[in-house]
């Protein structure tokens, strides 16, 4: 044993080798991606490690693994649990018979996702059982739990951390034991097959499940009820903590609390226990109101008078995240207690906003001016897609019009030019979403005659969530060679009619070969081929020759590159930020601005 | 119970900065747990980590509540004033980060009266001027450990009894930083303490 500090991610990690996983995989999205990278990081070397190709793919190669006795594990941020919907509904009535784990790492705020969906309620639906930990050291706990449930019921279960827990750090003593597991193999039976038949059964089976596992969980470990009083509190996964600080700074001692751990199934009696001899309760929890319906639903069937109080009597938010300021504020107003709320700054000076921006010299940038450039003067709708070219959209590239889930930049632009025939449609879609989720699109364009352009940003890597590696790089996640696939050789296959590359850092040839693109009747495909600027070295920096700058502020106007900015009415370049891309160069209408020669970099 | 908030720019290493003080910590026997921004707002948004040393329930600061703010950048100490407790003291660096959005003019972003708010409004302040140090280490990775150092005098001119000490955050450097970087660290550290009298 000795006491580490871990991440919550890499905590659940940890976890997991020492419940003996055998075999893991997943997408990376965040909050969720540090899990596999960990799993690889300390793999005893009899782990299989993986990132798939997609959420789908990732879910069903585990479940294979499962089916032969392995316990395994998958991870995926909540959008991606989406994806991976199909398998999970199908795998919750076929059953596995090694333990599996299906990691959905929930975003309330939210932080860096597309929606503010409740993997609880996703539970709820799929019938599968939901572990919602508190902390990273619960997380570390609990993850060994999740697999004991799982192979003792031979079900799939979903284990639901949130930002906070993901990326949340504690001390954590952490043992160096490892459960042994010896999976048996594949046992041919019938019921692997998936039939209606065999569906209704399992559907039967699935429904009495639930109240027999919901008694079970009335005596899990973490899931407690503490105080007294007739008042009651009760909150689930990180709600926890930010309650509990705030009945300590509002001295708080005469309150029941609840605290759920498996939202679903619901454990009932330890619920019904806490409600006993209460007048009424308020939920604090994230997201959907999961525990607040629950005990609506008890209360109802059980003809218990309390009232249950939270998002649905709108006393506490229904959107976003929660912390100890909203829990006390919150629960001071249940409790009529005093409470101030911390004073904000005043006078302060204005603030200026500082969104999250395409790093200086980033490859996107280029592509999208260059784009930008070839279509000027043309009606045009750009569709963009998920990852750090999301950010295309600020100003001054205003590039992405749309974006809605990953890989529907390509489809949603079909739709746009079948109604609007005279506009030019064009995509953007990354490397390690094309691979994920572009393919299937661009078939659909290639087969229903869709006049469009696609961009494909190739840069060598899965950026926005840390530089994961993908089927184009060549290297897997236990970094094995493996053969490079190439996104030309793909499109060309899928009869795609015109591919082009191009380095989108060289602006003639680029913006030439997006007007070649554009003029093509049918698919057209460009690949922006440049490396992201956190993987490969910078090249010598840019400065700007202040004697020969007018001051006309084009370079800055035009990219928008966070290592350029105006000073006494001349453009000026960070060193320390800048990588030498050289296209506020190949802009500047004065050639003002070249490789810098002297001084430090 | 100390918390401390380092409030910067995505890319200027606060997250190094946060683990090194989690690990002083650790070392002098305290628990902690902290927080960090991964994701989308590390291309060059505000980011802050959390860092609580002490029994408590969540990773979070609450509001009010931080006995330390490390500014990073002018406007991202002034920006996190409210998690700043009464009594509470703030190191900043004083080289401010344009906004991409100022640049263009969207907006006006001014670090000089950035720093005059903080003088104005923060009794217990210490500026740091990151650029020197940086330049006399040679490398403009070791804001963040300069920071620290800064921190570190504040913390022991403040508290007879500081949980982080000094040499606890040099320890730190030397068990958690790549080696061929520990000196380049260890100087900035030391110069970080020292530019700190000359507030």
């Amino acid at each position: 044993m000795s006491k580490q500090l871990l991440m919550g991610n890499h905590a659940i990690a940890l976890g997991a080798i020492k419940a003996g996983v055998g075999f893991a995989s997943g997408y990376p999205g965040t909050p969720s991606t540090e899990i596999l990278e960990t799993l690889a990081k300390h793999n005893p070397g009899d782990i299989h490690v993986e990132w798939s190709v997609n959420e789908k793919s990732a879910l069903e190669v585990a479940a294979g693994a499962a089916y032969a006795g392995v316990r395994s594990l998958v991870t995926m941020k909540q959008v991606g649990l989406n994806v991976a919907s199909d398998p999970l509904m199908s795998l919750a009535y076929v059953g596995v018979k090694g333990g599996m784990v299906i990691i959905s790492a929930d975003d309330p705020g939210p932080i860096s996702s597309q929606t503010e969906q409740d993997t609880r309620t996703f539970a709820a639906f799929s019938k599968l059982p939901v572990f919602d930990p508190a902390s990273p050291e619960e997380a570390y706990e609990m993850i060994g739990d999740a697999f004991e449930y799982s192979e003792k019921y031979g079900t799939p279960v979903l284990f639901r951390p949130t930002t906070r827990v993901c990326h949340g750090c504690a001390d954590i003593e952490v043992s160096t034991n490892r459960a042994a597991i010896t999976p048996e193999g594949f046992v041919k039976d019938p019921k692997w097959v998936i039939f209606p038949r065999a569906s209704y059964m399992n559907h039967i089976k699935l429904e009495k499940r639930r109240p027999v596992l919901g008694e079970e969980f009335s005596d899990y470990r973490y899931n407690t009820v503490s105080g007294s009083g007739r008042l009651g509190i009760a909150f689930g996964g990180i709600s926890c903590g930010y309650a509990m600080e705030a009945l300590t700074a509002l001295n708080v001692t005469d309150c029941r609390t609840l605290k759920v751990a498996t939202p679903y199934p619901f454990p009932e009696r330890l619920a019904l226990q806490f409600l006993d001899g209460l007048t009424d309760v308020l939920v604090l929890e994230e997201l959907d109101p999961v525990i607040e319906r629950e005990l609506l639903m008890l209360c109802g069937k059980h003809h218990i008078n309390v009232n249950i109080r939270g998002k649905l009597t709108d006393e506490v938010p229904c959107a976003g995240e929660l912390s100890a300021e909203i829990a006390a504020e919150c629960i001071a107003a249940y409790l009529g207690v005093e409470y101030t709320k911390p004073a904000g700054i005043a006078d302060a000076p204005a603030m200026a906003v500082r969104p999250p921006v395409l790093c200086a010299g980033c490859p996107h940038r280029a592509s999208f001016y260059a784009v930008k450039q070839a279509l000027k003067g043309q009606k045009a709708v750009f569709s963009g897609d998920i990852g750090c070219y999301t950010l295309g959209n600020a100003m001054p590239l205003d590039m992405v019009d749309t974006c809605l889930c990953m890989g529907a930049g390509v489809t949603i632009a079909q739709g746009l030019h079948t109604v609007q025939p005279d506009c030019k449609n064009v995509a953007f879609i990354g490397d390690s979403t094309f691979f994920a989720s572009g393919l299937t699109g661009i078939v659909n364009a290639v087969y229903n005659k869709h006049d469009i352009t696609v961009c494909v940003l190739d840069n060598s890597t899965t950026a926005m969530t840390g530089h994961q590696p993908h089927p184009g790089t060549g290297k897997t996640l236990m970094g094995e060679v493996t053969d490079p696939q190439s996104i030309p050789t793909i499109l060309r296959a899928m009869g795609v009619g015109h591919v082009a590359i191009c380095d989108p850092l060289k602006l003639d040839e680029a913006v030439a070969a997006v007007k070649e693109a554009i003029s093509f009747t049918g698919v057209s495909v460009v690949i922006f081929k440049s490396p992201c600027i956190a993987v490969v070295k910078p090249d010598k920096a840019m400065a700007v020759d202040s004697e020969k700058c007018i001051g006309c502020a084009r370079c800055i106007r035009e990219l928008g590159c966070p290592a350029l900015s105006l000073s006494d009415k001349k453009a000026v370049i960070t060193l320390s930020m800048c990588t030498g891309c050289t296209l506020c160069a190949q802009v500047c209408p004065v050639g003002a601005i070249a490789k810098n020669n002297g001084g430090e970099q | 119970m100390t918390n401390i908030l380092l409030a910067g720019v995505g890319g200027q290493g606060t997250v190094l900065a946060s683990k090194l003080l989690a690990r002083a910590a650790m070392d002098a026997g305290l628990n902690v747990r902290t927080a960090e921004t991964i994701g989308m707002a590390q291309r060059g948004g505000c980011v802050v980590s959390h860092v609580r040393i002490g029994n408590c329930y969540s990773s979070l600061i609450p509001l009010g509540a931080a006995d330390f703010i490390i500014g990073f950048e002018p406007g991202e100490a002034v920006r996190c004033l409210p998690y700043l407790k009464n009594g509470g003291a703030v190191v900043a660096a004083t080289g401010g980060v344009m906004p991409v959005t100022a640049s263009l003019g969207s907006c006006d972003y001014s670090p000089e009266a950035m720093l005059d708010y903080l003088r104005r409004t923060v009794p217990n302040l210490t500026l740091l001027d990151g650029s020197e140090v940086c330049a006399q280490c040679g490398s403009s990775k070791v804001l963040n450990v300069a920071l620290l150092g800064a921190f570190a005098t504040a913390y022991e001119q403040l508290s007879t009894a500081p949980e982080i000490t000094f040499a606890g955050i040099e320890n730190a450097v030397r068990e958690m930083v790549p080696e061929r970087f520990i000196e380049m660290n260890l100087a900035a550290l030391k110069l970080g303490a020292g530019v700190v009298t000359a507030k």
